[in-house]
């Protein structure tokens, strides 16, 4: 398509337009692939991308273009790139870019602006951009000048991956895009004397923490997405073995510890196991790698770990002490921390009987779900899906149950897998996350768990899986209802089931046949099965609906503002 | 508890919606903030005046600004020698009876009055925060038609050794 416009339309001079200076800057930063939606105030940047071969992928709505920026950037490590128009392109975004400062993903986003000449009078499609997503970006810029582009794009994206990640924006005005310039010095350094992320430990607190667990008789350690961010799982799974220390993982920091290693003890917080939140209300040592003690994790903060020593390894300094009193902080980078822990003269605690009780904690307090044969268990077609794909397939989920029973049931044994939305909570996410996702891993499996009315919410980039032929495995766990909201209104509402039950739904097969892809239904298990171990590891999109059992329940679960120690629903 | 903290920033424009919105996202309580050039060229200070619940939010205050790419410095300076400072503007209702006394009141605070109306003199102070609430105090019974104050700018101390700061407004001289 680009190929008969070979010679660029560029005037006899050195000049170059702020179009082309932003394409030359995104090859400077090795940008392989752009989410983005076009638009009035875009056009320059999407001529210059017409001349231009990086790979631009459109998605149908803006939104579902930063979650799969957010996707391809939770699997690859690479920073995701989105472009969006002006007004209502921009503020499309507002959900992927908090979604992505809350889950601490790196994302460099463009977005279009109304010119300078008449920026503040309302102009069509003009909206505060910058005003806008302030809180809920990492740094945002607008160019004001085109001699200022590329320092800006380059310091875009060193902010975003460097530290701790996190979203950045540029807003670039048409005219600046259009306006004719000298051949910029593209530069390489950034001089960013307020921002200065720390990423080497100090020494004194290792060597305090490395007493500390010397010292323990009930040690345990809590691994977040940190470890991920950094590449440090190998070094945790060393600390974990030598000192032979359980883990427990965060929702997002499934994958940074093996699943089936036998000093896992699962999930912790709302719906984690048993085990792993006894293990932090009672350990004398709760070592947090990469975590951020969020709520959703703690429960009532007054019964978090009250007997702990809390080590605390982060990034971000404004993490350590923020929701729970930190003894030994640790501001560095996991991977270096741990290094620098292992090189330690580090003594094994004497936690025999800990870890003897927690296997029988273990035991008595597994998982557990209805047993009942009729209709599709969700926690066994999890399981199925585990198997299927060997437990080696990148799994997406959208938010409410199906996403708290894949946390629980998929088990994740290598990082990178497991992309789900956190921090936000954000409904809609999973399916245009998975289409990031397989296109930065074209030939791995990609399996989108989604809600029934979640998947409404993006439904509408089957479009461009049709139009690429991504292979996402579209798995719908449909129980017709708002299952999350649902299962909260039957235990703490009384079970009025207000605005949670979906009385009209699509007949999901001849909707993904609407757009060409294969569909299919199924209301049993053996059905599932067989469908399932037909398409999933084939190379064609596919969307399965599940009916699962309407009145599942997501157990065990710490009820809002208990303490860890008070789960509900801990055995049958 | 309350805390004086002051800000090196770089220069650039939203600069001041950046701070005054993580403060507003964050829920920390401003009493007031000032900002103004620096002796160098392209940084501005702040000086801000926050009310926080404990030492653990104090802390938070810090790390949260800390992290701001256009912040340079942050400090803390509530615990240190400083000199502080704060202007007003207080106009004061008067009538011929009641002028003289104002400007017996107002003297030993080095105040000066900057205008004059019939039935009312507009008077300007500097000094800290308490001399200022002391003055106003005092000329409440006279009737305060409008009040405009700066809020505090403050610099440590040259020598950090505890120089008290001179109690220059005692109306006992
Ligand atoms: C954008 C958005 N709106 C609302 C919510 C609140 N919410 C959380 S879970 C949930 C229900 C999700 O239902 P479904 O997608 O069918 O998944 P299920 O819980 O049934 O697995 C809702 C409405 C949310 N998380 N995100």
């Amino acid at each position: 398509m680009n190929a008969k416009v070979k010679t660029k339309a560029k005037p006899l001079t050195q000049a170059m337009s702020g179009a082309d200076l932003f394409i030359e800057a995104l090859k400077k930063e090795e940008v392989e692939v752009v989410f983005g939606y076009p638009g009035g105030a875009v056009l320059p940047l999407y001529d210059a991308l017409y001349r231009n071969p990086i790979r631009h992928i459109l998605a149908r709505h803006e939104q579902a273009a930063i979650h799969a920026a957010e996707g391809y950037a939770r699997v690859s490590g690479k920073p995701g790139v989105v472009i969006a128009t002006s007004g209502p392109g921009a503020t499309n975004l507002v959900t992927g870019i908090t979604d992505a400062m809350m889950d601490s993903l790196p994302l460099v986003v463009f977005t279009g602006q109304v010119a300078t000449g008449v920026i503040g009078t309302d102009a069509f499609q003009e909206a505060d951009v910058i005003g806008i997503t302030m809180p809920i970006t990492k740094h945002n810029y607008q160019v004001r000048d085109l001699k200022e582009m590329p320092r800006i794009i380059r310091e875009a994206f060193h902010i975003a991956t460097t530290g701790r990640p996190g979203p950045v924006l540029i807003d670039i005005p048409k005219d600046i895009a259009t306006t004719l310039g000298e051949d910029p010095a593209f530069v390489t350094e950034v001089n960013l004397p307020g921002y200065q992320p720390n990423t080497a430990p100090n020494v004194l607190q290792v060597k305090k923490l490395a007493d500390a667990v010397a010292q323990a008789k009930k040690p345990l350690i809590l691994a977040g997405a940190g470890v991920i961010h950094a590449h440090a799982s190998e070094q945790l799974l060393s600390f974990a073995e030598e000192m032979n220390i359980p883990v427990v993982n965060t929702l997002l920091g499934l994958g940074s510890f093996p699943s089936d290693h036998p000093l896992f003890l699962g999930m912790g917080g709302m719906h984690g196991t048993y085990t792993a939140n006894m293990a932090m209300y009672e350990a004398d040592l709760l070592i947090n790698i990469g975590a951020r003690f969020d709520d959703r994790l703690t429960g009532n903060l007054q019964h978090f770990a009250p007997e702990a020593t809390v080590a605390h390894i982060d990034i971000d300094p404004a993490e350590i002490g923020k929701n729970v009193d930190t003894h030994i902080p640790i501001v560095a980078d996991a991977k270096e921390a741990l290094e620098k822990l292992l090189e330690t003269d580090l003594v094994a605690p004497d936690a025999n009987e800990w870890r003897i009780q927690l296997k029988e904690s273990q035991k008595e307090f597994p998982l557990w779900h209805s047993e009942e044969e009729e209709g599709i268990s969700p926690q066994r077609l999890t399981k199925m899906i585990h198997d299927i794909t060997n437990g080696e397939a990148i799994v997406t989920t959208d938010v409410g149950q199906h996403q708290m029973w894949t946390a629980q049931y998929y088990g994740f044994n290598r990082p990178n897998r497991w992309v789900t939305s956190g921090g936000l909570g954000t409904m809609g996410f999973g399916f245009p996350a998975a289409i990031g996702a397989q296109i930065a891993h074209p030939e791995d499996t990609v399996v989108a768990i989604a809600g029934d009315a979640g998947f409404q919410m993006t439904l509408q980039e089957l479009g461009l899986v049709a139009e690429l032929n991504l292979p996402v495995k579209i798995i719908i766990y449909n129980n017709q209802a708002l299952g999350m909201v649902r299962q909260w209104q039957e235990a703490f509402y009384e079970e009025r089931y207000s605005q949670s039950l979906i009385p009209c739904q699509p007949d999901f097969v001849k909707l993904a046949q609407a757009y060409g892809i294969k569909g299919y239904s199924v209301t049993t298990e053996e059905e599932a099965e067989s469908v399932l171990n037909e398409t999933l590891n084939s190379r064609e999109p596919v969307l399965i609906d599940c009916r699962i059992k309407p009145k599942e329940k997501v157990c065990p679960m710490i009820a809002p503002g208990k303490g860890l120690h008070e789960m509900i629903g801990v055995k049958p | 508890m309350k805390r004086t903290v002051t800000v090196t920033v770089l220069n650039q424009s939203g600069v001041l919606n950046r701070i005054t919105g993580l403060f507003t996202k964050r829920q920390f309580n401003i009493e007031s903030i000032t900002v103004g050039p620096t002796e160098t060229e392209g940084i501005s200070k702040m000086t801000v005046i926050v009310h926080v619940e404990d030492e653990r939010v104090a802390e938070q205050v810090l790390k949260q600004l800390n992290k701001q790419v256009d912040v340079l410095k942050v400090t803390d300076i509530t615990d240190q020698a400083v000199v502080s400072r704060e202007l007003a503007l207080i106009k004061v209702l008067t009538t011929p009876q009641t002028r003289a006394e104002i400007n017996v009141i107002i003297e030993p605070f080095r105040a000066t009055i900057i205008d004059v109306a019939r039935d009312s003199v507009t008077i300007q102070v500097v000094g800290n925060f308490e001399k200022i609430e002391a003055m106003i105090e005092l000329l409440r019974p006279y009737g305060i038609k409008e009040l405009s104050r700066t809020g505090q700018t403050a610099l440590t101390r040259g020598s950090q050794k505890q120089v008290t700061d001179l109690k220059q407004y005692s109306i006992l001289k």
